[in-house]
């Protein structure tokens, strides 16, 4: 077999990463390339670089060491028994890749992820080693995510946080019955070890940091997880209360969810159909709800409809509200924060407005108005100075009035 | 002269602006005027020139009314810190109106000092909208900046053309000098340009599109990863759109590829699909619709060089059912399974740990003959993965019409159509797997395994065969 050029294997190990959804750059430590030899800056911010068809943003050049693999999982293109072709490249050419991207300005950093060759150990060492071209060779100071193997060694996880600035292990399924089915060599009893040790690694690197200026930083960025999202039958309130006990239990700065996509070559133990992409969007929303809107687990698990999903036409919050009408509608300008986190149409930066500018004015509807997106959605669960919905909140067809009308067919 | 007198004869003040970002200008103008008193409608203020050109310095005294000058006793003007954060953000945004904006605001500031917590204000509303479409504009030159190489007398040079919305381009300088500190760079835009050569930073006059490189060599390879992480199976053109409109598409290499990769989204997806070799069919629910669909089947290669598709053999609700790989030559012509030298052989080691053939159920796998011709003889071809994983369908369908107590897999293949994995002949035979439905699977090797063997190791193998299947035999009389 010929060698193939080094765009058709970026084509082939490039395609093989698209189906990881992390491409975050944000949350680490500051630092820039000033008094240094190399490039790259990092400013707390994440930036993306461009945004595909697909809405998803560019932030980092995404790419696999290697799609060869000896692992054997259904829902990943590039496993074993996947007839999808192969191709690999050296820890120098990725190197390179970063650093010539790096310098047009294309990308934040490097994402590397690798399919298993030869052991997880190996394949460790090939991932640390472009980390370490980068950082001691090129004193590369952007932004490096690398995905670490649960199985490999604890030395080299522990180095990998030293070189990146975000470690994740995927945990794949949110059920352990789905991933005993779906990826039959990995381990859940693993990959939660891996889990927990690299957050107390984390963790001890930051209270080094407190005691001693010049302690070396451990992942800076901390660690984030994947889970694949309708390849299994969990429902949404399991996948959320997974996802909850995974935020509590390993201090991860972020699940990501992947809907389940077909791919090339997918295996006949796969459901047939994939998922509606609304149903990544809502487990997203309700993400955003447990971390920065006061939600618990079972506050979404709440929200669910009888078969434990989320209702795909509404937003989660929208349809919690609705079930509990009770706690609505709540005055604008007596509310406590908790109480205007829970109303649907109401963002984190808007409540932040409503309490400092109450402050200063009894708030009326007009003025809400200038504070928020939309008066419309938030109207029948709001009292304002010169507003009270009266019956609004109560009317059975509130669901259908305030869901997004359904398209029209137009004419073919 | 005092400030009193300007205000009572109603004089009206222009203030010119040396530049459209300078900030400091407008400050010490403001402290002063406000100082005088000077009410917000009776100043204008105008920056240069209608380009907006960053640098181009004018004096501030054409048609410039001479300012009132404070007295020594005049209060001090205050101002909130997030005034002076917002405010320097505001100052460079293309809004002719900002200055007059923000002097209004500082004026009004005076008397409410707390005025800016109040976003239910129209004034403070309208500057936090200016501060965030000036955020909003530097952050998105931080990401659509892009360079293109050239050499030149000093090595590497790095060139950009960029088209901001604001006058945010000295203002962002520091950003570019932090990133790329060690290189020689240069961004030109029609607001000015900035250099940076790895110690200093230089400002010229604005630039034109034609001034930057038309191209750089590693474009080729950022188009073919951008088109290769585009995930055709998920299209949001909204989310795109919204995140990087259409008015940046030109500065950006990869942008000339959104087009094409829309249009071809659905072809990409269906390809992928197809490529997959999966069809949403309906699960048949009897032996007899089982065997019309595998005759009817042609997911996988293998269906076109068959003389026909062989079908399981047996009764529902048989307690044994024994999966072989695939039917051979002799099956194909037959149309049974188990029929050949292998056949025979099977059914000797069953009557030997006393199974009765007639009261189990026998398929295959894979319900095709792989082959390849070499003159008259048919070689026998190991089906691929993907190959026994298409044909799963059909085994499943078998086994819930079944619904068999114990399932024995006759080799690797067999046993990875039951699981779904590879597995290991040596580490998994002898003992039971347990199977979705509660049934249990049993693996050991297949009959033609031992008809390949000679000697010594076929005894050992024949011994191990017949000591699974007595495993088998007990089992069924357990469970039955």
């Amino acid at each position: 077999m010929s060698q193939k050029s080094l765009r058709q294997r970026l084509e082939i190990l490039a395609d093989a990463a698209k189906y990881d959804a992390s491409c975050a750059s944000s949350g680490t430590a500051k630092k820039n390339s000033l008094g240094g030899k190399g490039v790259g800056s990092t400013e707390g911010m994440g930036i993306c670089h461009a945004y595909a068809p697909d809405g998803r943003c560019i932030s980092l050049l995404k790419i696999l060491l290697t799609n060869h693999c000896i692992f054997d999982c259904h829902y990943c293109i590039n496993r074993k028994s996947s007839n999808t072709p192969r191709a690999k490249f050296t820890p120098q050419e990725v190197a390179d890749l970063t650093i010539n991207f790096y310098k047009r300005n294309y990308i934040e950093g490097l994402f590397l992820s690798s399919g298993i060759i030869k052991n997880s150990n190996h394949t460790m060492e090939q991932l640390m080693e472009t980390a370490r071209i980068l950082r001691e060779e090129y004193d590369f100071r952007g932004y490096i995510h690398l995905k670490t193997i649960p199985e490999a060694d604890p030395e080299l996880i522990e180095q990998a946080g030293m070189y990146a600035d975000r470690v994740s292990i995927n945990v794949e399924l949110p059920t352990r019955a789905g991933l005993t089915k779906l990826a039959p060599d990995k381990d859940e009893v693993e990959i939660e070890g891996a889990l927990a040790k690299t957050k107390s690694r984390i963790i001890q690197a930051k209270d080094e940091r407190k005691r001693f200026r010049h302690a070396p930083r451990f992942a800076p960025a901390g660690q984030s997880t994947q889970m694949i999202v309708g390849a299994d039958d969990a429902n949404d309130a399991a996948i959320v209360g997974r996802a909850s006990g995974l935020y509590n239990q390993f201090g991860l700065r972020r699940v990501y969810y992947s809907a389940f996509s077909p791919i090339p070559d997918a295996s006949a133990v796969l459901p047939l159909k994939r998922p509606p992409l609304m149903r990544e969007h809502r487990l997203y929303q309700s993400d955003w709800l447990i971390r920065f809107y006061g939600f618990a687990a079972n506050d979404v698990a709440d929200a669910t409809e009888d078969d434990g999903n989320l209702p795909l036409d509404i937003d989660p919050k929208l349809a919690w509200a609705l079930k509990f009408r009770g706690q609505f509608p709540v005055d604008v300008n007596r509310a406590s924060k908790e109480q205007l986190l829970r109303v649907p149409g109401l963002g984190t930066t808007a409540v932040g407005r409503i309490l400092k500018a109450r402050r200063y004015r009894r708030l009326r509807l007009e003025d809400v108005g200038r504070l928020t997106q939309s008066i419309a959605k938030v109207r029948p669960f709001l009292v304002a100075a010169d507003w009270r919905p009266t019956r609004l909140t109560d009317r059975a067809d509130l669901r259908s009035m305030l869901a997004p009308k359904s398209e029209q067919l137009e004419l073919f | 002269m005092t400030a009193l007198q300007h205000v009572s004869l109603g004089a009206h003040y222009v203030v010119h602006l040396p530049r459209p970002d300078d900030f400091a200008f407008w400050r010490e103008r403001a402290r002063q005027l406000i100082q005088c008193d000077v009410p917000p409608d009776r100043v204008s203020w105008a920056e240069p020139g209608g380009t907006g050109d960053l640098f181009a310095y004018e004096g501030p005294s054409r048609g410039e009314k001479r300012l009132p000058v404070p007295d020594t006793g005049a209060p001090e003007v205050r101002a909130s810190k997030r005034f002076m954060r917002l405010a320097r953000n505001v100052s460079v945004h293309s809004d002719p109106e900002r200055f007059s904006l923000l002097y209004r605001t500082l004026w009004r500031l005076q008397s409410r000092p707390g005025m800016m917590q109040d976003s239910a204000d129209t004034d403070v509303r309208r500057i936090e909208e200016l501060d965030k479409e000036v955020r909003r504009d530097a952050h998105k030159m931080h990401a659509f900046v892009r360079f293109r190489e050239v050499e030149d007398e000093g090595g590497e040079h790095y060139v950009a053309w960029f088209e901001p919305d604001h006058h945010i381009v000295r203002r962002e300088a520091g950003f570019f000098m932090r990133r790329f500190a060690n290189m020689h760079w240069s961004i030109l835009t029609p607001r000015g340009c900035i250099h940076w050569d790895g110690t200093t930073m230089r400002e010229s006059p604005p630039a034109r599109r034609e001034d930057a490189p038309a191209g750089d060599p590693v474009e080729a390879l950022w188009k073919s990863y951008y088109v290769s992480i585009f995930n055709p199976a998920r299209l949001k053109v909204g989310a795109m759109l919204s995140e990087m409109p259409k008015k940046y598409w030109k500065n950006m290499p990869e942008a000339e590829l959104i087009p094409d990769l829309i249009a071809g989204a659905q072809a990409r997806e269906a390809g992928m699909v197809a490529a997959g070799g999966r069809k949403v069919r309906e699960v048949p629910s009897s032996l007899e619709e089982i065997e019309a669909g595998i005759i009817a089947c042609r997911d996988c290669p293998i269906a076109e060089c068959r003389t026909q598709a062989v079908m399981g053999e047996g009764a529902v609700g048989a307690y044994l059912m024994i999966v072989g790989e695939q039917p051979g030559d002799q099956e194909d012509l037959v149309g049974k399974p188990f029929v050949g030298p292998a056949g025979q052989l099977l059914d000797e080691y069953l009557a030997g740990v006393g199974i009765d053939r007639g009261a189990t159920y026998v398929t295959n796998a894979v319900k095709h003959f792989k082959f390849v011709a070499r003159g008259k003889r048919r070689i026998h071809q190991t089906p691929q993965a993907k190959e026994i994983d298409i044909c799963r369908f059909w085994l499943e369908a078998e086994r819930k019409v079944v619904v068999p107590r114990v399932v024995l897999a006759l080799g690797a293949s067999a046993a990875r159509a039951l699981l779904g994995r590879t597995v290991s002949l040596a580490k998994e035979r002898g003992r039971p797997v347990p199977l979705d439905d509660g049934s249990e699977l049993w693996i050991t090797a297949h009959p033609s395994y031992l008809l390949r063997l000679d000697g010594e190791a076929r005894a050992a193998q024949e011994e191990l065969f017949a000591r699974d299947l007595a495993a088998v035999k007990a089992r069924t009389e357990v469970l039955a």
